[in-house]
């Protein structure tokens, strides 16, 4: 009885305290949002208040109309860009975590670990070479060099084959007593019940990539092409203190990343679980 | 016996077979991994240009010795204030990056109503672009028009130039990172502390422990493992910061917090007479500084014991 008290006494103080930090943390959010529907005037005007004086649509109007730096042409970008990459990251990473997890064959474990252990080599010693490669492909301004290079990430080739090596064995083997071959396999039973591990890899793949700013801003100087990491930085530049406009931007940038969070935040949180404990 | 026929018959027979699972990705990796790592380094021997071929030239590791030791030269000064700089991010975020979140999911832990919401709303920064959430904070401490500032106005606090004067810009960067980052640390924390197994807490009542007993030798030596991981993962994501001050200061005032990725990038890329060999140079050092650091740390690990 006494202990139950403690236990209660414990959860009421965590919620306050959390509340508070909640709070604070929401925040700026909510004075983004709170900006980029208040006019031009009203944003700078030192007013404290969250709810607009003057509810307007103005800024919004502006930054879809926009034509020097179109926002929803970077989202739309970004959106090619992170779903072809992760699209392609799902099929190279499945296929060599069949190989380095289900398959046997000569070496495979000390070739597994070789480039596990490259993970240690930090990506800024890249950079520049990795440029100088894209000179030499002629992929500068282009979509691929966003979507090709992160290709070879280890990270999810190495979640993919923790759960492809928990799979049980005697599965694989009687789909092979009945005549099926490696790539049935692959495609009818390994992916199908590691689907949960690939969701992750593609929220991880997806999400790393839509975010990418230092990348995206050394290969794409063509605003054709350029993501919505970048075009932000820039309006930053070119809308300079109209703030409410910026604001509209701002909360605009956050809509895709908020709805993707929610229809998925169960495997964020599963995701970024693993990542922690496993390695 | 089953599994031993399977594998002499269809495997061994087909080895060419794994080359077709692994090779898509190790062709890639090999062409955008490996050979940049190596090309790297040739790069860091040269006066590179990127586009004239023409004019690249071999020159030993004068690029080396120019940015350590050549106190003439320039390239000196960028190196050593962009890597004082990066030091000082690293030194002044690290503990916050691994203290907040541990405090955050040791309340989180305790299961209050809501935690779940809580939680979420901890880790939703985390997902925001680097450009999303620097928008955000260069509009809340905005100098004039900041809602901090107005805040603090009306509490007889003086306007503070949160991002053009020194400690305020240290110190805003290292917040808003704590606020961007911290999510992720404590998603994995809080599924550490609920792997503490009851018995050592109900033991630790027994004897008596204070709250703050049971934590640093209870908790603490528990989670170590996740502890010494998470300070790893983020020392080194602390080591590439660039966004930051590259869109919230500036890396002013005066190149206060000009960290070294900024230098790099500016000398490989940016305007008047580029020189991507000394900034190949430069990463390959900073390079060479992470990995001796996350060897150092793992070291530490093994001599703590499993």
């Amino acid at each position: 009885m006494a202990l139950d008290v403690v236990v209660k006494k414990k959860k009421r103080r965590a919620f306050i305290i959390l509340s508070i930090i909640s709070v604070i943390w929401t925040l700026p959010v909510l004075w983004v949002l709170s900006t980029s529907f208040k006019t031009e005037q009203e944003a700078v005007s030192g007013g404290l208040n969250l709810i607009p004086k003057q509810f307007s649509l103005e800024s919004y109007f502006y930054l879809f109309t926009d034509t020097n730096n179109n926002i929803l042409h970077y989202i739309k970008n970004s959106f090619i860009a992170a779903s072809s990459h992760t699209l392609l990251y799902l099929i190279v990473a499945s296929l060599a975590a069949y190989g380095y997890g289900v398959l046997k064959f000569k070496g495979r474990d000390k070739l597994f670990w070789l480039l596990i252990s490259t993970m240690m080599i930090p990506a800024v010693m890249n950079l520049i070479p990795l440029y100088s490669i894209m000179i030499t492909l002629d992929w500068l301004n282009d979509l691929k060099a966003l979507i090709i290079p992160g290709l070879g990430g280890i990270f999810g080739i190495f979640l993919l084959r923790q759960f492809n090596l928990s799979l049980p064995k005697s599965l694989i083997e009687s789909a092979f007593l009945d005549g099926a071959n490696h790539f049935q396999i692959y495609w009818h039973i390994v992916l199908p019940l590691t689907k949960p591990a690939l969701i992750v890899v593609a929220l991880f793949s997806f999400m790393g990539n839509w975010n990418d700013y230092l990348w995206p801003l050394i290969v794409i100087n063509d605003d054709t092409y350029r993501t919505l990491p970048v075009g932000l930085a820039l309006m930053q530049g070119n809308y300079n203190i109209y703030y409410s406009r910026l604001m509209a931007a701002t909360t605009v940038s956050i809509i895709p990343v908020l709805a993707l969070f929610i229809a998925t935040q169960r495997f964020f949180i599963k995701g970024i679980t693993m990542t922690g404990i496993k390695q | 016996m089953l599994t031993k026929l399977w594998e002499d018959k269809r495997l061994t027979a087909k080895k060419l077979l794994p080359a077709a699972f692994v090779l898509p990705h190790l062709i890639i990796f090999t062409i955008f991994f490996i050979i940049p790592f190596f090309y790297g380094i040739v790069i860091s021997l040269y006066d590179w240009h990127l586009f004239f071929p023409d004019l690249r030239e071999f020159v030993g590791i004068d690029n080396y010795t120019k940015i350590l030791f050549d106190q003439e030269s320039i390239y000196y000064e960028y190196f050593w204030n962009g890597l004082k700089n990066t030091f000082t991010f690293v030194l002044l975020s690290v503990p916050l990056l691994v203290s907040v979140p541990l405090l955050l999911a040791s309340l989180i832990n305790v299961e209050p109503k809501g935690y779940k919401v809580f939680r979420a709303i901890f880790y939703l920064p985390s997902l925001f672009s680097i450009a999303t959430m620097v928008l955000i904070w260069r509009w809340v401490l905005n100098t004039n028009v900041g809602v901090l500032n107005i805040t603090l106005a009306q509490l007889g606090v003086d306007y503070i130039p949160w991002l053009s004067d020194q400690p305020f810009a240290w110190i805003s960067l290292v917040l808003m990172t704590v606020w961007w980052t911290i999510g992720g640390n404590m998603i994995i924390f809080t599924a550490a502390l609920k792997e503490v197994p009851e018995s050592l807490y109900e033991a630790g009542d027994m004897e008596g422990a204070t709250d703050a007993q049971k934590f640093f030798y209870i908790t603490i030596p528990s989670i170590r493992h996740q502890l010494v991981y998470i300070t790893i993962m983020t020392t080194l994501a602390s080591f590439n910061v660039f966004g930051q001050p590259q869109l919230a200061t500036g890396g002013g005032p005066n190149q206060t917090t000009t960290v070294l990725m900024m230098y790099i990038r500016n000398i490989a890329f940016g305007g008047g007479r580029p020189n991507p060999g000394v900034a190949t140079s430069m990463a390959v050092i900073l390079g060479l500084i992470m990995i001796t650091i996350s060897i150092i740390q793992v070291r530490l690990i093994k001599r703590m014991g499993d």
